[in-house]
């Protein structure tokens, strides 16, 4: 197949840059600024690349596309890469992100060299998580994003840094081991662990079960759901800004991503069986952590909680289990990855300047930072899901699409868009509006072109997806189907048998 | 296989390493203590030449002794791993022996001795064979624990592994006589064809002690007391050996002696081996936590590490010894690199020992801070390290033999451990830095240079030794 090399080169590249960033000598000035210009060029490069990508992609196949085939160890367990329309977004948004985090991270002083090493492995690894096409090459991917998030979270970080790192490390290494066991029983029971086999291996609903559940404890803890989700205001609230939104716009997607490649097709019956349950988790992350983000006293913690009832709304789009549902899934996921990183990239802006992250020390500042105002302004709306933002298609889909199979979820999911319009304005009216009090931000600066060029291409797309969702629908639609097809078959197997 | 009188091709490996240790006790005896560089290098290059007897291809295999001792692809391959072992720790107690002036040509011949003993103990075929093996190597092991003889730690060190050295291999003979009672035999082979006609009450009670005595030799729970107080107090490079290749040695005749002696009543032991090893996973992620002392926290780790090969074990299968043996060459990878790192951490000329002294270790050393922190990943078993796939190779045959509740209890205890091998990390990376370290010793820096390199493209040809690790566990059935 055409192209083949081009998956695998997205995965290289980041660390080729990481590569020559370890030969610069020494820890002067000039190699600090070096760094950073190999590691803005290698993540640019990249993006490019995951362009070129998404030109020779075909939205209108169903199937994989650009795979690439290897045999890694035991002939059963592949090197295996390829994207389909559910995972292209994903490893466009992750490419797209990471020179922006490149260039928020401009202002990191200590240990240069070190930071963009562990970014650009972090890039690698999460682009393999959207690009595997093997189970364990997956998990592998899946796991060892923990180790640079390990490292970004306890050097960098603020504060409690050490307990953030270490909560966020034993929390996702947990819960992925019991994934782990599932994936080898799956290899012994299929004979390989390449997905595209996997797919259409068709498991005894017993053991679906337990395999479901092994998935879950993984991808829900990643996800995170309630009442899981206690490490991500944590890791959050000590992350330095670009770990922020690395975490928030694409680290917090993988668990979603793998509900919508492993957990539905493979284990229909379980999904369905299962469903409530995801539910009532969904419907009580999505209220309850937006009434626990309205009391939040500190930005990221807020932001952080509100990542969480996000998620809420993405799980129940998935195991709406139809095509609306888990269409919005996908495309709340991309849009909350845009949105989210550029609510931690707004915070960090005011964080450089002040150093508080407490929402008490701020109010105001739109008689000072007019420009500011405009682009959080922007992304708060979006947050809040204002039609017009991409927030607004994603939430209205998955409503649409829990809607048609529970009425009553989707009512108490529908309160969660008034409560989230009431945190999120809620904060911007105490950190923007008022009378400048505060005596540091008299003076404080507007934006600066470095800023304005992170924050400027994900406002554009933040718009440009909430009055044109076509793209992003038309690429996944033709993939979702497929994957759909062997839950609606057990929907209706369950149903005939009811009857 | 053809089973001979003699056969001195397939003994060549001990008899050139016999004869070498003899001469070199000679050597040094007449030259004294000034000898001990010359008998340290010599007994490394003759390490390097019996290593590459036992991986010579064309040296004819078999069974030899009349059926006492054999030869086969296993033997090789475990043969081999215990040899790097032996080396590497000569190469690394170089330096050390020298600066903490205990320098002494008995060291090297010793460690000779000891891998002489595995050696035996790896093609043993029958108990007798077992047991002269197995004493051979632990008197050396005795010996070099209270190398440091005015050390009252070391001393008690050695002495305590010596008594329950002694318990344990008392243990060990009483089980084989046993087993030679009832089964009529001390041949593995002829025991296992006794043993698969009728499963008498003596034969059991004979397994029982013989896994007790091996269980005591790879410090597997319950038989693990000496292992703490025995990593600590001896010299480091001692720690190095006891972690190394007598641990190889052991879990070989163990996978032997199970699957070629037992094969008959393998209920029965899978059984116990379950056990143990459930003890020892869940001992070792524990009790680690509250250690200072980072050899004491080794040691902790060699325990819950022994339980998590004892899981591939303990599926019975032939992918389970597989995963035993790729196991077991991961963690003398990652061991052999660790004490390496331990080894480097001297102040002012003097050997420092508590974690505490790893803080902010990344400011000081990078280089160094990279390497160690590569290990620690990669014993808690985190992708994409060589780690991972020790735990995916045992965990996955535990899977297939349906033994769900070890493996599930396996990667939980796995999650624990995480946690002490972080917390090294964390001094390293997180922490304010204390005062640096002595200019490291140039072979120690290599060897830890050499196995986190290991352990990192381990991911790029895992079939290497994957392959290599099956052919070895196929002559076993």
């Amino acid at each position: 197949m055409s192209g083949s090399w081009i998956l695998s080169s997205l995965l290289i590249l980041p660390l080729i840059g990481a590569a020559f960033i370890l030969m610069l000598p020494g820890d002067t000035e000039a190699a600090k600024r070096n760094a950073r210009w190999i590691a803005l060029f290698a993540t640019l490069l990249t993006f490019v690349l995951s362009l070129v990508a998404w030109g020779r992609f075909d939205p209108s196949q169903s199937g994989f596309q650009m795979i690439e085939e290897h045999d890694w160890f035991s002939h059963a367990i592949l090197y295996k890469l390829g994207v389909d329309g559910v995972s292209m977004p994903f490893v466009l948004l992750t490419t797209l992100l990471m020179p922006i985090s490149i260039v928020a991270s401009w202002g990191i002083e200590n240990r240069v060299k070190a930071y963009m090493v562990a970014f650009l492995a972090l890039e690698t690894l999460m682009i393999g998580v959207f690009e595997a096409l093997d189970l364990v090459l997956f998990y592998l991917f899946f796991e060892g994003g923990l180790i640079p998030m390990f490292l970004i979270i306890g050097i960098w970080g603020h504060g409690n840094r050490v307990y953030a790192a270490f909560k966020f490390f034993l929390y996702t290494f947990t819960g992925s081991v019991l994934m782990l066991l599932a994936i080898m029983y799956m290899y012994w029971t299929a004979g390989t662990t390449d997905i595209t086999v996997l797919l259409k291996t068709a498991f005894d609903p017993k053991v679906q079960i337990w395999l479901w559940l092994a998935f879950f404890a993984s991808f829900a803890v990643k996800m995170p759901m309630w009442p899981v989700h206690t490490w991500l205001p944590d890791a959050h609230v000590e992350a330095p800004t670009a770990g922020s939104v690395i975490l928030a716009a694409i680290l917090l997607k993988m668990g979603g991503y793998g509900f919508i490649r492993f957990s539905l097709p493979m284990f229909p019956d379980a999904s369905l069986y299962f469903t409530p349950l995801v539910y009532a988790m969904s419907v009580i992350a999505i209220v309850y952590t937006s009434l626990v983000a309205l009391a939040q006293e500190n930005m990221k913690k807020l932001i952080a909680y509100s990542s969480v009832a996000h998620m809420g709304f993405v799980t129940m789009g998935i195991f709406s289990g139809n095509a609306q549902g888990v269409q919005g899934a996908v495309y709340l996921m991309i849009s909350h990855g845009l949105v989210a990183g550029a609510l931690f990239l707004c915070v960090g802006v005011l964080y450089d300047r002040t150093h508080s992250l407490a929402i008490a020390s701020y109010g105001g500042i739109v008689q000072r930072m007019p420009l500011y105002a405009v682009a959080f302004m922007v992304f708060t709306m979006a947050n809040v899901g204002l039609p017009g933002t991409s927030g607004f298609v994603g939430e209205f889909l998955t409503l649409v699409g829990a809607f048609q199979s529970n009425t009553w979820v989707a009512f108490f999911a529908t309160t969660g868009v008034i409560l989230s319009a009431a945190y999120a304005l809620y904060l911007y009216r105490r950190v923007v509006f008022g009378v400048i009090e505060k005596s540091n931000l008299k003076a404080i600066a507007d934006l600066s072109p470095r800023e304005i060029a992170t924050l400027l291409p994900l406002g554009l797309l933040v718009l440009y997806y909430g009055v044109h969702p076509q793209p992003i629908i038309d690429a996944s639609s033709a993939s979702l189907d497929v994957i759909l097809r062997t839950f609606e078959q057990a929907v209706t197997a369950t149903k005939t048998a009811g009857l | 296989m053809h089973e001979t009188a003699l056969s001195l091709p397939v003994v060549l490996p001990e008899a050139v390493l016999a004869l070498g240790t003899l001469l070199l006790v000679l050597y040094g005896a007449l030259r004294g203590e000034r000898a001990y560089s010359v008998v340290t290098e010599i007994s490394v290059a003759l390490l390097g030449i019996v290593f590459l007897i036992v991986v010579w291809k064309s040296r004819p295999m078999g069974i030899t002794f009349y059926g006492a001792f054999a030869d086969d692809p296993f033997t090789r391959f475990m043969s081999g791993l215990a040899v790097i072992g032996s080396l590497v720790t000569l190469l690394l107690s170089l330096d050390f022996m020298r600066s903490e002036r205990i320098a002494g040509f008995e060291f090297p011949v010793l460690i000779l001795l000891s891998t002489l003993g595995m050696l035996m103990l790896i093609s043993a075929n029958d108990f007798i064979a077992l047991y002269l093996g197995l004493e051979l190597m632990s008197l050396a092991l005795y010996v070099i624990a209270a190398y440091r003889r005015h050390d009252l730690r070391a001393t008690e060190a050695g002495l305590k592994y010596f008594v329950l050295g002694a318990l344990s291999s008392g243990m060990l003979l009483y089980g084989a006589s046993l087993i030679y009672g009832y089964s009529g035999s001390v041949n593995f082979n002829d025991v296992a064809t006794a043993v698969h006609d009728h499963r008498s009450m003596g034969v059991l009670f004979g397994l029982v002690f013989v896994l007790s005595g091996l269980a005591f030799k790879i410090s597997a729970v319950p038989f693990h007391m000496w292992t703490p107080d025995v990593y600590e107090g001896a010299p480091t490079p001692v720690t190095t050996f006891f972690a190394s290749a007598p641990k190889i040695a052991a879990m070989a005749v163990l996978v032997r002696v199970a699957f070629t002696a037992f094969p008959g009543i393998a209920g029965d032991w899978r059984q116990i081996l379950t056990f143990v090893s459930i003890a020892s996973m869940a001992l070792g992620a524990f009790a680690a936590i509250g250690q200072t002392n980072i050899k004491r926290l080794m040691a902790y780790s060699s325990i819950g590490h022994m339980g998590f090969a004892l899981v591939g074990l303990a599926a019975g299968t032939v992918e389970g010894a597989q995963s035993v043996i790729v196991y077991m060459s991961i963690y003398v990878i990652m061991t052999l690199g660790t004490f390496a790192a331990i080894l480097s951490m001297r102040r002012d000329g003097k050997a420092v020992e508590t974690i505490a002294d790893l803080a902010g270790l990344a400011r000081t050393d990078s280089l160094m801070a990279f390497f160690l922190a590569t290990m620690m990943f990669s014993l808690a078993g985190v992708p994409p390290l060589a780690g991972f796939f020790a735990k995916f190779y045992v965990f996955a045959a535990a899977i297939k033999a349906d033994l769900y509740g070890l493996a599930i209890i396996g990667v939980l205890a796995s999650a624990v451990g995480a946690y002490y091998y972080l917390r090294i990390v964390k001094l390293m990376y997180f922490d304010e830095p204390v005062r640096p370290f002595d200019r490291p010793d140039v072979i120690a820096r290599s060897v830890l240079a050499v196995a986190a390199t290991l352990v990192i493209v381990f991911l790029f040809a895992p079939s290497l030794l994957t392959n290599a690790a099956m052919a070895a566990a196929q002559t076993l059935f």
